[in-house]
């Protein structure tokens, strides 16, 4: 690891100050950061420890809305009663998130800022080209190993999976992230490849993320978060699905529902095609099918990752069908 | 040169920093960082670059070695302490970023005169280790675990304690140990 020059922030003001000095970045839980430092592929000149500023953890929690302070950690949010009565997907993404020592850890700003786990990535010794670390290198990935690359929003730039749980619980309920002079939908927040890969967030030098804003609705109340993957725990998703579902009084009719699918896209991707297709059906088993087909429209695969296409639905169907039964 | 940890204070209205540091163009130089931090309720003092974890700290300049170093990426748990009484990975920490803070290790568990915690009494009982490697990063774990109440099952043992790997393949025997330990400290 490079050596740098550390400061504290004690305030927001400070910290923004700070991010744009040349080579600056941020350190909130430092699992990205540090990690990213000892493979190399972040090389701060300075690195500004904010997690030492008051009053940003903070979990407000109301039927209206959750307001969570960007310094909250992970484990705390996952653990808070209000969170898991009103927004259960955004405690089960939590939970079922990295270990217990990492969630006490990862702030939930960071867990926003959170990289890829794309091994080609992570390896600039082994291999130099990465149009993410380094612009027009291009992508090691396409043509080798794929099992864990994305299918949804590539690129010919990049495939890098988005490895986070959080932000599909987040961008399925609709919840914006707040840099101070400007609020985004957490689904604007974070940017497909496209030509550009090295740019993944709408965050500009200088910006910091002071909280989250989840606004509470029933599709929120009733909504579940359920993540595949190569082993029981601690590990990323194969395919993960958060769904919310508000139905009508009948008990079966679709008045709202949310979809949104992690561990198969470049960013956090939500499923509009599924909800339209459901929004005002009667809910059976063959209709969530049919319709959780849908979210694999413009599906591009590279070859081991082709599974994911098969599988990305199947997790959706799931996700529905477990609420549903819990009407 | 050395100095102390500085603290950003006040957003600059004149393009400087009050600690002398400027915001535009020149960047801070690296410097060994004086640090004062407390570990099993005593104060270490020791100078060291910023890039140095709690980990290398804790092994290399304090000789706390009951601290394990595993894959130093994050993934193995075997660095596992305690930061304010909750689990981290020492080895994802930075040494200056925990200056104020209350750092425990395997070595402040038992108690002074030499009585074991009651969750190394059980993984001696339960013999839940072969190599032994991890272990001092499974006991830090299972602590945390059972204080934060998510030992209330072997099912919620397993998912709880699901950051710390034994490559010895000694499982069973751990959630045995965390099983009668978080029994014995309920009862």
């Amino acid at each position: 690891m490079r050596d740098f020059s550390y400061l504290r922030a004690d305030s927001i003001e400070a910290a923004r100050n700070a991010a744009a000095l040349p080579g600056a970045m941020l350190l909130a839980g430092g699992t990205t950061l540090i990690d990213l430092a000892k493979c190399g592929v972040a090389e701060p000149a300075t690195v500004i420890d904010i997690s030492h500023i008051e009053g940003l953890n903070a979990i407000d929690v109301t039927a209206d809305g959750a307001l969570i302070g960007a310094l909250a950690k992970m484990s705390h949010v996952a653990d808070h009663a209000e969170v898991k009565s009103l927004f259960p997907a955004v405690s089960e993404a939590l939970w079922q998130a990295a270990s217990a020592q990492l969630r006490n850890m990862a702030t939930i700003g960071g867990n926003l800022m959170q990289r890829t786990r794309c091994p080609y990535f992570r390896d600039p010794g082994n291999f130099p080209a990465c149009n993410k670390r380094a612009p027009g290198s291009g992508c090691s990935a396409i043509g080798g190993v794929t099992r864990g690359h994305a299918v949804l929003g590539v690129s010919e730039a990049c495939i890098a999976t988005y490895p986070g749980d959080l932000a599909v619980a987040l961008v399925a309920l609709d919840a914006e992230v707040d840099l101070g002079e400007r609020k985004l939908k957490v689904e604007d927040f974070f940017l497909a490849p496209g030509a550009t890969a090295e740019q993944e967030h709408d965050i500009r030098p200088g910006e910091v993320i002071t909280a989250i804003e989840i606004p509470g609705s029933a599709a929120a109340r009733r909504s579940t978060y359920i993540k595949v993957r190569d082993r029981q725990s601690y590990e990323f998703a194969a395919a993960s699905a958060a769904v919310g579902l508000e139905l009508e009084g009948d008990g079966r009719t679709v008045r709202d529902i949310r979809v949104a699918l992690g561990g198969v896209a470049t960013k956090p991707w939500r499923a509009r095609a599924v909800e339209d297709a459901l929004k005002g059906k009667a809910l059976d088993e063959a209709t969530i099918r049919e319709a959780s087909e849908l979210a694999m429209q413009g599906a591009v695969d590279h070859g081991a990752n082709h599974y994911k296409i098969a599988l990305a639905p199947r997790v959706i169907a799931r996700a529905i069908l477990k609420l549903g039964e819990t009407a | 040169m050395t100095s102390q940890i500085q603290t950003i204070i006040d957003p600059p209205e004149d393009g400087h920093f009050r600690n002398g540091l400027a915001t535009n163009g020149s960047t801070p130089s690296p410097t060994t960082l004086s640090l004062h931090l407390t570990i099993n309720g005593r104060d270490h003092a020791l100078d060291v670059e910023p890039r140095v974890t709690l980990l290398d700290a804790l092994r290399e300049r304090l000789h706390l070695t009951g601290t394990k170093k595993g894959c130093d990426q994050g993934q193995c748990g075997a660095c596992t302490v305690h930061v304010d009484g909750e689990r981290v990975l020492a080895c994802l920490t930075l040494a200056a970023q925990v200056e104020g803070r209350s750092i425990t290790t395997i070595e402040g568990l038992a108690n002074e005169d030499g009585t074991l915690n009651a969750v190394q009494a059980a993984f001696l009982e339960q013999d839940a280790f072969q190599c032994g490697y991890c272990t001092p990063g499974q006991i830090m774990s299972a602590v945390a675990c059972i204080r934060e109440g998510h030992a209330g099952s072997d099912e919620e043992i397993r998912e709880y304690m699901a950051g710390n790997l034994c490559r010895c393949g000694a499982y069973p025997n751990i959630v045995a140990a965390v099983r009668q330990a978080a029994q014995e400290l309920r009862s």
